[in-house]
């Protein structure tokens, strides 16, 4: 009996007892686009995979107390030392568990993996406009899931409770404790009572393992199953339109490359946590709120917070006897807020600017929308700016700099740089565009010189192809909005000044290079 | 206008290029090897993981770059990701060199509805909707709205016993009058010629159960001493009046955000908070000259008892640690 033939008899047997096959057939032969950029949430994916898997693993060793023990087990220099279960336990994954430190490591540099794809992901997502209509609550959802993901990293390092991670949590408490009126009630209840307390770690244990791998999982199959029911979006190019989409089948071909594409991550996720070491907890020690190791850092993700805390000036206002510190809460809650509230709503702030109401499934090459390209390098500038700031003591020590000018640096730059950022990349883009177009009209430089009789010295161009000439010029480019402040029969609108900020901000947004037509190409064969 | 323009036209999809894997049987056949040849070295790949198992965790092995390390560690992990890596890799070799690459096209329909079903489904809400009364029922509508409003109450209700309320705890430490400052570690009282010019100590308040201190004290409890010479002190007479012999004594929890605030700067006689760079001249007590912290960090007063061991003449003046909405509030 050959393979072919005892695959049609398993899907005989599903079929007979669920009636699926028409829909089975529909979604085997299902047509997904390739690109190596819409392998970035595929990353995202998988990691999250090996995340439940390596820490589904750590859980049956890890012992999520703050007990007091007096540690005795194999590592030598902190015998005898008092610490929590939960930092024991941990050494206990790391020394006397075989494996356990491997997967101690892979959980971990997977988190990282994690958030840089949730991250290059998003950025992908952006730059193209693939979140617009009808996309728009899948891009909530991954705001979401990037938010979810920063909470649930820092609740997973937070665990070992060793000096570090405690030092983490004491930075966190502040912040709770800094909200104005109910700040210290909210984090005697998060703790039980005082700080650290005994209760914080069981807690943030089963937010950790259950309840935030649960809406994690929701999330997830949700946005798939968006991402499955309206198809995916693909790359403009010839033959590719609105209405179509052009990729591999789902069986076989998709799901080899999917499938296979899953191993390789999870390996080289192996390989990165075979060789490099990370988070070596038994060098930091057990938490003790008095003391503190030098170059104490976040993990990546949270570096950025972690520099705007920094950055504040020392503001603080007292009002009738009460303190409200600014700051804490401006670069701990406000600006995060904004930024993740702004991100959330981006695609409804882009149709308004433009009017545009029409679904979308051809993405656009991001230098023909310039200005939301410039907005996501300022946001991207901002962060990275902030991100600094965050390790302003080891650029400090490693490049012999003053942190003090680091800080002043970045507090200047965190206002100057993004904007300087958008100015740059739009004018790119438009200089792109231009590009594109003397592409389009005068071909390719060839770089062969020819003489002219006459002595002339000119270099011979080379006309692109009919699908690179589609591909440059396929995009649309909608004029600005028309918003008279007064309508037809000349009556002033209501929200005037909304109407104004609308039409300037369309305005901006459609700025561009015409692009090159066949109108244009027929004006200069005919010369 | 736009009319007249005409655009560059669709040329459609490219003309399908086939593989030499396609036609040709011995590159075919090659590629199948190769695929093989994958899954094998991840099939060796587990062998190696399996035996490295069995090796003692103190062998060690020279790596270039990496230096010595440990076999056992290295050698698990190299051999799962050898493992993994290459089923993956012959995956992909297989599905591009040997399953069918032809892009096919399917179509794609408009998510919006014929504009019957619209209409009908419209209909549909505003008949559910007038069938209910609601919009008839105002007495209905708002004692629904009252009802379901206060029912969220009681998830918060259930939850008020996760903590105690903080009272005044933020605000006391364990520093009373006449508390004896004792080293930490050691727990031993300190006399002013134990701490050189210069030096700075992590001192506690004396406990009657040392062994067994809770990390909720030492939150709140911890102490640096530092000693200068009388005449670096830049203070008022009221404040050097709480120093001794050029011994000061501030709280080690940071004002900003409560870390330990642990690196002393014995030529600039800075303090610096690692987290977050607070800087803080010990001169002028504790005064923030850099950073974000917003108040110096709280000065503990001290003096000696008789027998010249040092204690505090008072408890701490103010709340230590981050600040809270009723800081300084009575």
């Amino acid at each position: 009996m050959t393979t072919e033939h005892r695959l049609g008899q398993v899907a005989n047997y599903v079929d007979e007892r669920t009636g699926a096959a028409a829909w089975m057939k529909k979604n085997l032969q299902k047509v997904f686009p390739d690109h190596w950029s819409f392998l970035l949430g595929e990353v995202a994916l998988y990691s999250f995979v090996i995340l439940l898997l390596s820490g589904t693993y750590l859980t049956f060793w890890f012992d999520p107390s703050a007990r007091e023990v007096i540690y005795e087990g194999s590592y030598e220099p902190l015998e005898g030392v008092q610490m929590s279960a939960a930092y024991a336990s941990t050494l206990h994954i790391s020394f006397e568990v075989r494996g356990g430190l491997l997967m101690r490591q892979i959980h971990h540099w997977a988190a990282l993996i994690f958030m840089a794809a949730i991250v290059a992901h998003l950025m992908r997502v952006f730059f193209t406009g693939a979140f617009r209509k009808p996309r728009e609550a899948n891009w909530i959802i991954g705001i979401g899931l990037l938010t979810l993901g920063i909470v649930e990293g820092f609740l997973g390092y937070s665990l070992p409770d060793d000096l570090l991670s405690g030092t983490g949590i004491r930075i966190a408490e502040a912040i709770i404790q800094a909200i104005p009126v109910v700040g210290s009630y909210l984090s005697y209840f998060a703790f039980g009572g005082a700080f650290p307390g005994e209760a914080f770690i069981p807690r943030i244990y089963i937010v950790h393992v259950l309840l935030l791998p649960g809406a994690f999982l929701a999330l997830i199959t949700v946005h798939l199953m968006m991402v499955w029911y309206q198809k995916h979006t693909q790359y403009p190019g010839p033959g590719r339109t609105e209405k179509n989409v052009v990729g591999y089948p789902l069986m076989p071909v998709y799901m080899a490359k999917a499938g296979g594409f899953f191993f390789i991550v999870f390996g080289v996720t192996a390989f990165i946590a075979a060789v490099a070491s990370i988070n070596p907890i038994w060098l930091y020690g057990p938490y003790t709120p008095g003391q503190i190791s030098a170059g104490s850092q976040p993990d990546w993700y949270m570096g950025w917070l972690d520099g705007l805390v920094r950055m504040s000036p020392p503001i603080e206002t007292y009002f009738f006897g009460y303190t409200v510190s600014w700051n804490i809460l401006i670069p701990g809650l406000i600006v995060p807020g904004i930024l993740f509230t702004g991100m959330a709503l981006y695609p409804f702030i882009e149709s308004w600017i433009t009017g545009d109401k029409r679904e979308h499934h051809l993405l656009d090459r991001p230098r023909n929308a310039p200005n939301r390209t410039a907005l996501g390098a300022m946001s991207i500038t901002f962060m990275i700016v902030a991100l600094i700031n965050g390790g302003n003591d080891l650029i400090a020590t490693h490049f012999d700099l003053s942190i003090n000018q680091i800080m002043w640096g970045t507090r200047f730059g965190i206002f100057i740089l993004p904007p300087l950022a958008f100015v740059i990349t739009k004018r790119l883009c438009l200089s792109l565009q231009r590009a594109d177009r003397e592409l389009v009209l005068h071909g390719r430089e060839t770089g062969r010189l020819l003489r002219l009789p006459s002595g002339e010295f000119v270099e011979v161009h080379e006309p692109i192809s009919p699908e690179k000439a589609y591909l440059l010029t396929s995009h649309e480019q909608a004029s600005a909005l028309e918003l008279s402040p007064e309508d037809s029969r000349g009556v002033k609108r209501a929200g005037g000044i909304r109407n104004k900020l609308r039409a300037r901000m369309s305005v901006a947004h459609s700025e561009s290079v015409p692009k090159a037509t066949a109108t244009d190409l027929k004006e200069i064969e005919s010369h | 206008m736009s009319n007249e323009i005409e655009a560059i036209k669709d040329p459609g999809l490219p003309a399908h290029v086939h593989r030499k894997a396609d036609h040709d049987p011995v590159a075919a056949r090659r590629a199948e090897r190769q695929v093989a040849a994958m899954f094998m070295i991840s099939a060796l790949g587990t062998v190696i993981m399996i035996a490295s198992f069995f090796i003692p965790d103190d062998v060690f092995v020279f790596v270039p770059v990496m230096g010595n390390q440990n076999a056992h560690q290295l050698g698990l992990g190299l051999g799962m990701a050898i493992s993994l890596f290459f089923i993956g890799m012959g995956a992909i070799h297989w599905a591009k060199t040997l399953m069918p690459d032809q892009e096919v096209i399917a179509h794609r329909h408009e998510f919006r509805s014929p504009d019957s079903d619209r209409k009908e489904f419209v209909d549909t809400v505003k008949e559910g909707a007038a069938a209910t009364g609601l919009g008839r029922r105002s007495l209905i509508k708002r004692t629904l709205g009252a009802a379901v409003g206060l029912s969220a109450i009681s998830p918060l209700l259930l939850f008020r016993d996760l903590g105690p309320l903080p009272g005044d705890d933020l605000k006391k430490t364990s520093w009373k009058k006449g508390t004896y400052l004792v080293t930490d570690p050691g727990d031993r009282r300190i006399r002013a010629s134990d701490l050189e010019v210069g030096a700075v100590a992590q001192v506690l308040p004396e406990s009657d159960d040392p062994e067994h201190r809770k990390l909720n004290d030492i939150a709140k409890d911890a102490v640096l001493l530092i000693r200068l010479r009388p005449d670096e002190f830049n203070l008022d007479a009221e404040r050097l009046s709480w120093t001794h012999e050029g011994i000061i004594a501030f709280s080690k929890i940071c004002s900003h955000m409560g870390c330990a605030v642990a690196l002393y700067e014995q030529t600039t006689k800075h303090l610096l908070c690692p987290c977050h760079q607070s800087t803080f001249d010990v001169t002028r007590a504790a005064k923030v000259i850099f950073g974000p912290a917003a108040r110096p960090l709280p000065q503990l007063n001290i003096t000696v008892d008789a027998e010249g061991y040092l204690v505090a003449r008072d408890p701490f003046y103010e709340p230590v640690g981050p600040s809270f909405w009723g800081r300084i509030s009575s």
